[in-house]
């Protein structure tokens, strides 16, 4: 991908973003979700309302937050509100559209792990836990997912179910008692996905510029089906790339600048 | 009523080794100095509760001061994982830890029944979530109305709740602002609640009417610590110190080096040091 002039992590953040509508109302995970929701808002989606765990409701960072509950979230929000209030009548209560996450592992069912590598009681690494993920997965109308790929990352059987996706994959989720779609796309850094109607397994429908079958599949841990109509993700615009560019670069200001 | 007193008195009143105690803040007003003092008066053998234990935790926990911990995210949030507590999990550094693990929800959810008096919360979570696998205390409850099975969780009931908050007025009552997350609902859920404050105001009289605002008869004791929530912040006063978290990551990493900090910066220290380490943090406020 030498000769293009984008990176694959930026094609990635950028096809996440077109995913989002105007419309949406929107659960916004942290790290990569965060960045890729954002540049939603700042360019097709201008009025999407980006909710963050921490309670506020309607935000509008002019940087990316380091946590979810940097102070800026709360000074361009529409309203901030308790955290048991976020989690009560506002998720629960079914007012989310979209639940956007990232995942340590991940497998072709949309099910995620952020919990341990291994054991959980003697696990080989302890991970951060599933924070808001379990309930976000159940109760949003559908499921953005958003990863780097690795063999690592991208497995077969993952170690814990932090938060549920679609399980062994049919109508798993229905037979829990959920009503909501669970993940319904995966974007990684080579190549969008959607789960097959009936299996539900994960399906790659484009390719991002310049990459291959090959590089999806060795960067993968289950056998990888692309779809018959397998087309390239369209290369990121210079608004889309010069937003992006912008904004990671407002953010590492801000962060690194804290202390200076 | 709550009683103004020094953080020292505060802490040597309220917290007593074994107790189960909520340093609580939502990445926002973490009652850093409450702890630090804790540090320094040794306590053991505590079970710790907090939506999202972030770097004190890790300090108490490293620290030798921590018997169990309830929580539902323990990261340094943006940065990465909580390399003593993970040291205690794994390795059992300097102790074992006994966790027990929950989503957001449940905890918002635990606290919410705390404060109001019930003994669990019940609500629509842990669909095929694989922590009902490893936690006794997630369990279920059938609605009598309509027969949906729910999730069923203890509520939290803490011996003695720290937050930090923004202001107290003359008469103890204190006003919190911003990212409030579950500061009230962990004062309400309390025996015993411990505020740290960045000042005192003569009244409230200018605060909105609907104001997030614990009167003074719900709080044990209001300690006045200028930059208490470093390097958290407190809205209108001082910012986040993103650069403290990240700079975390590398001291916690390493046994040595984590107990050399913890020395010079905490047990060296006194919570007066909290004004001096926001100066540079007050512009954007």
């Amino acid at each position: 991908m030498s000769d293009l002039d984008f990176t694959a992590d930026e094609m990635m953040t950028i096809a996440a973003a077109r995913a989002l509508s105007n419309d949406d109302i929107c659960f916004v995970g942290i790290g990569a979700p965060s960045a890729a929701c954002n540049v939603a808002r700042l360019t097709h989606a201008p009025d999407i309302t980006l909710i963050y765990e921490s309670g506020t409701i309607g935000t509008a960072p002019d940087v990316l937050p380091l946590s979810i509950g940097d102070g800026e979230l709360c000074d361009t929000a529409v309203t901030t509100v308790s955290v048991p209030e976020m989690f009560r009548y506002w998720l629960q209560g079914g007012r989310v559209s979209v639940g956007f996450l990232g995942a340590a592992q991940l497998d072709k069912f949309g099910n995620i792990n952020t919990t341990v590598i291994g054991d959980y009681d003697n696990p080989k690494t302890r991970l951060p836990g599933g924070g808001g993920a379990p309930e976000i997965a159940s109760s949003c109308g559908e499921i953005f997912i958003t990863m780097k790929q690795s063999l690592r990352g991208m497995v077969d059987k993952i170690d814990f179910f932090t938060s549920f996706g679609h399980g062994t994959g049919g109508d798993d989720r229905e037979k829990l008692g959920m009503t909501t779609k669970g993940p319904t796309l995966l974007i990684t850094d080579l190549a969008v996905w959607r789960p097959d109607p009936e299996t539900k397994e994960f399906v790659v429908r484009s390719l991002h510029p310049g990459v291959t079958r090959e590089q999806v599949q060795e960067t993968c841990g289950w056998t990888v089906i692309f779809a018959d109509d397998l087309t390239e993700t369209p290369v990121p615009t210079e608004l889309e790339l010069t937003t992006l560019r912008d904004l990671k670069a407002r953010t590492k200001a801000a962060h690194e600048g804290a202390a200076a | 009523m709550a009683k103004f007193q020094p953080l020292k008195d505060a802490v040597a009143e309220n917290l007593k080794d074994g107790d189960v105690v909520a340093f609580e803040g939502f990445t926002h007003l973490i009652p850093h100095a409450a702890a630090h003092e804790a540090i320094r008066q040794g306590r053991k053998d505590l079970t710790l509760i907090r939506m999202t234990p972030d770097l004190v935790y890790d300090q108490m926990v490293g620290m030798g001061m921590v018997r169990k911990m309830i929580f539902s995210y323990a990261g340094n949030p943006g940065v990465g994982l909580l390399r003593r507590v993970r040291d205690a999990v794994e390795n059992s550094w300097p102790q074992a830890l006994e966790i027990e693990e929950h989503s957001h929800a449940a905890m918002a959810n635990a606290y919410e029944a705390g404060a109001a008096g019930l003994p669990f919360a019940t609500f629509r979570g842990y669909k095929g979530a694989g922590l009902k696998e490893v936690n006794d205390n997630i369990r279920e409850v059938t609605c009598p109305f309509t027969g949906e099975v729910l999730a069923a969780v203890p509520s939290v009931r803490p011996d003695v709740t720290f937050i930090h908050a923004q202001k107290a007025n003359k008469r103890g009552d204190i006003l919190v602002e911003g990212i409030i997350g579950v500061q009230k609902e962990a004062v309400l859920a309390a025996k015993r609640a411990v505020v740290t404050v960045e000042e005192v105001v003569d009244n409230f009289d200018d605060v909105h009417l609907n104001a997030c605002v614990l009167p003074n008869w719900a709080v044990s004791s209001v300690c006045v610590v200028p930059g208490g929530a470093h390097p958290s912040y407190a809205h209108g006063y001082y910012i986040r110190d993103n650069a403290a978290y990240i700079d975390w990551d590398k001291i916690a990493t390493d046994r040595a080096r984590f107990t050399d900090w913890m020395k010079e910066n905490v047990l060296d220290q006194d919570e007066t040091v909290f004004e001096t380490r926001v100066q540079k943090l007050k512009g954007d406020a």
